[in-house]
């Protein structure tokens, strides 16, 4: 009798865990790639004063699909020189780890009592940037197995790059668990949608003794995000590809899908990132001034779904924003020269990371 | 000599690299909402929009063959075109006006003119040197075809583009 209950309620959250995977991965992270894409084209070209791609479709809005297409009909040319194997894994290792660690993200409270979260894992930052320190594993691969200089170059930069901000990058996050005293990602934002959020304590708890805790928390977004620019090898970081020295970087030797996969595996990363983001310092999928905020320890059964509807938008609309300010940087900013950032990231964000855990670790003590 | 690039000091603020974002920010977002709201115009939609108005008198386009007020083809077949034509796109086949023409004092006229526009470079010399006012740059630009054929005027094409121009040149008229 009990066995058979359990076997049900597996089942459930075995139907359940796979419909959110396909509708948020599939259906929602990688239409948004593809989204990304087509915005960073439009918008770099007004930024430049000019139009972009604006033929196929409304707007231009389906020239991701005409690129799509074009690399699919392009011919997959391996040259003689590669590595075949590690050739051929390198594209797929920048891409999965990207999506994977979509699962850890909570982008919405609840959806006819179902958590909006495809795994709700207690270790959600850890798990993150488990998977994500992955990725450095396809751009060195795909710089080694392409067996020529430029993308060896490009591959021994990245490594180097990608090891360097990973410490900054998990650093400037250790004061935001502090503060939270929580790993799991939906708790952390459940706590900010009540209590204010980590970059806007202006309501509930927050506007007591959140407040003073804003400035630590400045400096870990300031790091955070300057991070992962470098960790998803954007301008102003996009050393390992910088094409006016590297040719192409570690991609020069690949052509149609899995040239693409690299393009899209760096999309990819921007959105993951963004989420993280905005899940860690501004509240994920929480409006604000405690609007809608479910109560702490609400069953996922007790929020209406509109309530659920409108979280599940609203993250969105922060991660846009978030995407659309990447884009903005990059077409901003001129690329840095190595050592710069190097030192950048060695002897500027690494002290600064842990010296704000400590100032964090202050400011908690005073406050207790 | 080597010598040593003087860097400028930069203040404290400076060094921090977070004002010198904004005021980028601040450059690049003004000119998307500037380009956005269409304040300012750069890009002409080439197929939908032309600047065929604003062409000015002296724009080289195609070159092409003209008649004359009397229907008379302008042309003398004196080859000068195609032998000054620094890509030799034009061909001239020569043949003889026939006695009983009206024109049979003009002597020659062209069997065959050809221009290839895929050679063309439309420099203009055969109209500086054509002394007969026969050849004129027009100001068509959008020459296309989907084979090298195609992309060859013959006459028939040439005197299509190039209609009827009055010009000085009366030395075949009529006495009056």
């Amino acid at each position: 009798m009990d066995l058979d209950i359990l076997a049900v309620s597996t089942l459930h959250i075995t139907i359940a865990a796979a419909i959110k995977v396909v509708a948020f991965v599939f259906l929602t992270i990688l239409p948004l790639v593809a989204l990304s894409v087509w915005a960073e084209r439009r918008v770099s070209a007004a930024m430049q004063d000019r139009v972009g791609p604006n033929r196929v479709g409304p707007l231009g809005l389906l020239q991701p699909v005409a690129d799509g297409i074009k690399f699919l009909l392009k011919e997959d040319f391996t040259p003689k020189h590669v590595r075949k194997g590690f050739f051929w894994l390198a594209p797929a290792l920048t891409m999965v780890p990207s999506l994977l660690t979509c699962a850890v993200i909570p982008f919405g409270s609840s959806l006819f009592g179902e958590k909006m979260v495809i795994a709700d894992l207690d270790v959600g930052p850890l798990f993150v940037f488990a998977i994500a320190s992955l990725t450095v594993y396809g751009i060195v691969l795909a710089g080694w197995a392409s067996n020529s200089k430029y993308p060896f170059l490009g591959g021994v930069r990245s490594t180097s790059q990608m090891i360097s901000y990973e410490i900054s990058l998990g650093l400037s996050i250790v004061p935001l668990i502090m503060i939270y005293g929580e790993l799991n990602l939906g708790r952390i934002v459940q706590d900010q949608a009540v209590n204010g959020w980590a970059m806007l304590p202006l309501w509930g708890e927050g506007l007591g003794k959140n407040l003073l805790l804003w400035i630590p928390v400045t400096i870990s977004f300031v790091i955070f995000t300057t991070s992962m620019f470098a960790e998803t090898n954007r301008l102003p970081f996009d050393l390992p590809e910088c094409e006016t020295e590297l040719v192409a970087g570690y991609h020069t030797e690949y052509s149609s899908m899995k040239f693409a996969l690299f393009f899209l595996g760096e999309y990819a990363a921007m959105i993951i990132g963004s989420g993280l983001a905005v899940t860690l310092f501004f509240g994920g999928w929480s409006l604000p001034f405690g609007w809608l905020a479910p109560e702490t320890g609400a069953a996922a059964a007790d929020i209406p779904w509109w309530h659920g509807a409108i979280h599940i938008l609203t993250f969105f609309a922060k991660v846009i924003v978030f995407i659309l300010f990447f884009i903005a940087v990059r077409w901003t900013l001129p690329r840095f020269r190595y050592d710069q950032l190097m030192d950048l990231g060695w002897k500027v964000f690494f002290e600064l990371a842990i010296i704000n855990v400590i100032l964090t670790a202050i400011i908690l003590w005073v406050i207790k | 000599m080597a010598y040593t690039v003087k860097r400028p000091k930069l203040a404290w603020w400076e060094k921090l690299y977070l004002p010198g974002l904004a005021k980028g920010l601040r450059i690049t977002l003004g000119h998307f909402v500037k380009t956005l709201s269409r304040k300012k115009k750069v890009t002409m939609q080439y197929p939908e929009e032309k600047w065929d108005s604003s062409l000015p008198e002296h724009y080289r386009g195609a070159p092409a063959l003209v008649t004359d007020e009397q229907d008379r083809e302008r042309c003398v077949a004196c080859q000068l075109c195609e032998f000054i034509c620094p890509p030799r796109a034009i061909t001239i086949n020569p043949e003889e006006i026939p006695s009983d023409d009206k024109w049979a004092k003009v002597e020659k006229r062209p069997k065959k003119f050809e221009i290839d526009m895929i050679r063309c470079i439309y420099c203009g010399m055969c109209e500086e040197v054509c002394p007969e006012q026969a050849i004129f740059l027009r100001k068509d630009y959008a020459i296309t075809g989907t084979s090298r054929a195609e992309m060859v005027h013959d006459k028939e094409k040439l005197y299509e583009i190039g209609g009827v121009r009055e010009g000085l040149v009366n030395k075949w008229n009529d006495l009056k």
